[in-house]
């Protein structure tokens, strides 16, 4: 491993101690018992519902990156790919409730769903704080079945985070803001294939290993093996792959309504044709990819679905929910309609997303 | 728990390769930091009354240290053994209540059944077999013993299982011919206390 480093134990503190020196309108506070959280420095306005969000680190931007106006309040970074704790949380939210609530976003990992569900019943029950939370669950590469714990939460989360952060800025409810993150995930879905394995500074070697005429297809963001294993395909045939295991959810118009979508099948199209649907498109680099690749694969999907008669009324390339230092790049659509729209181009001032302003 | 502690840190990087087979690499080293923490929080000053008031704080350290899907699960599990024992010392036959105990917190917070390839493969059969020693008479060393073997045999047992549950299902097929890193380490914490109990 050739990482720049101090320690591997100090990573997570080290990284946040730089972005709070870059960004001096976040703050981080570091020197709690039970791990760091960062937050804008501007207290939250009085009434404004408060979003906090969290996960392992290694995601960066996400999710402390994108703490500022129009998106989140507070972020809680785990150690590498591991969740927040109860506590930690549990302080993010103390510090930033406006007295108005606090949405928590939790991607749909084990780890972060239990952390996020004990930190919500603390704050409900011993700090007197009303949350709601919006699970985001997204990765259509798993499956939804009795079998599984469902979808993994993945580059939704970005969407989530601007979408229900802008609603927050104009002095929407709890439950209109949560609500509005549901109807944002059930219209989103993501896919993403990884080139190599990424190293995290614990374990100090790759996660797996890859031939160099092969790719993960089907990869989460946190390093782990993806669904399964092919032969290294076109930046075509990649965009190809990811966008038809998309557009077959009900939500852009295919599938058949049958087990796949299962509860979670969002607002469905008419069946069977993409044709019309208007989209928000994410590709996002899983940290080791560069962006004249990235644009590359997203010039591929927006012929693959101009084909489909699917437009692409907004688009975001770039390094966004990253897994360390992974190849690959993972393709999010989510799917428009004009509140949306609206709550897109709002204002928006992070380290990791910034127009309007 | 220091015997647990070195039974972790002894063995982090072989949980550490299981998880990075099925997993993402950290179940060692989280852990470790969970012990580490909990060494710390049993230091001089704490002096517990109860059995139970030493495991609840062990549960409570690790729900704050360790992140991930095993600090709730392993903090949980040693807070639900803890309530059950306000006692100075407990007996083969407290134990046996109160790992059941742990048993039932496990699966309702990880909605984890037998055959999921999670840590409930190996706490189930450990609990069962605890049980069944101290019904047939034996004392709590024999019976931590038994639990021990039975939780080890519960991991091996999860290799040719494809996973349900936690992180490694969405590897789905690709998730069988590995031991469940939760398993093991559960096995490792049941040899732990066959170990100083046996000594006792």
């Amino acid at each position: 491993m050739k990482k720049f480093l101090n320690s591997a134990d100090s990573f997570v503190a080290d990284s946040l101690a730089g972005l709070a020196a870059a960004h001096p309108a976040l703050r981080v506070k570091a020197d709690g018992p039970d791990g760091p959280f960062v937050a804008r420095r501007a207290p939250t306005r009085p009434g404004k519902v408060a979003l906090v969000s969290g996960g392992g680190s290694g995601h960066d931007p996400l999710h402390a990156g994108f703490v500022g106006l129009g998106m989140l309040d507070a972020a809680c970074p785990g150690e590498v790919f591991t969740s927040p704790v109860p506590g930690q949380i549990l302080a993010a939210a103390q510090a930033v409730d406006g007295g108005a609530g606090v949405v928590f976003v939790v991607k749909n990992y084990t780890g972060d769903v239990l952390n996020f569900q004990m930190a919500a019943e603390l704050a409900a029950e011993d700090a007197g704080i009303a949350v709601e939370t919006v699970l985001v669950d997204d990765d259509v590469a798993v499956r939804d079945s009795t079998w599984t714990a469902g979808r993994r939460g993945t580059g939704a989360t970005v969407f989530v985070e601007k979408l229900a952060g802008a609603l927050a800025e104009r002095g929407a409810s709890l439950a209109e803001v949560a609500d509005l993150g549901r109807r944002v995930n059930a219209r989103s879905r993501s896919f993403a294939v990884a080139l190599t394995a990424c190293t995290t500074p614990a374990n100090g070697k790759p996660g797996f290993q890859l031939p160099e005429d092969e790719m993960e297809v089907g990869v989460g963001i946190h390093g782990e093996p993806g669904r399964s294993r092919a032969k290294l395909a076109s930046a075509a045939g990649v965009a190809a792959l990811a966008l038809d295991a998309i557009l077959a959810e009900p939500v852009f118009g295919g599938g058949d309504g049958d087990a796949a979508g299962g509860a979670h099948a969002g607002e469905s199209a008419a069946s069977g044709d993409s044709a019309g649907v208007e989209v928000m498109a994410l590709v996002s680099g899983l940290g080791a990819t560069p962006l004249s690749e990235l644009y590359l694969l997203f010039g591929e999907a927006s012929r693959i679905l101009a084909e489909r008669g699917v437009s692409i009324v907004r688009s975001l390339v770039g390094n966004y929910v990253t897994s360390l230092d992974m190849a690959g790049a993972s393709f999010t659509l989510c799917r428009a309609d004009d509140e949306l729209l609206e709550l897109w181009d709002a204002p928006v001032n992070t380290p990791g997303l910034r127009w309007g302003v | 728990m220091a015997a647990v502690a070195a039974a972790v840190s002894a063995h982090k990087d072989e949980l550490t390769e299981l998880d990075a087979a099925i997993g993402d690499a950290d179940h060692g080293a989280n852990l470790q930091r969970g012990f580490t923490a909990v060494t710390v929080a049993l230091g001089a000053e704490f002096e517990p009354e109860t059995v139970g008031q030493l495991l609840t704080k062990v549960g409570m350290t690790l729900i704050s240290s360790v992140g991930g899907a095993s600090g709730p699960l392993y903090g949980s599990a040693f807070r639900a053994v803890g309530k059950q024992l306000a006692t100075p010392e407990a007996d083969a036959d407290q134990l046996a209540i109160a790992l059941r105990a742990g048993l039932d917190s496990v699966r309702a917070l990880g909605a984890a059944a037998a055959g999921d390839k999670t840590m409930v493969d190996a706490l189930m059969p450990a609990v069962q077999a605890f049980d069944d020693a101290v019904a047939s008479g034996l004392g709590l060393a024999d019976a931590a013993r038994a639990a021990a073997d039975a939780a080890e045999a519960g991991a091996r047992a999860t290799v040719p299982l494809q996973a349900r549950k936690g992180r490694a299902s969405y590897l789905g097929e690709r998730s069988i011919g590995h031991q469940d890193p939760g398993a093991t380490s559960t096995a490792l914490i049941f040899a732990a206390l066959a170990e100083v109990t046996a000594g006792a």
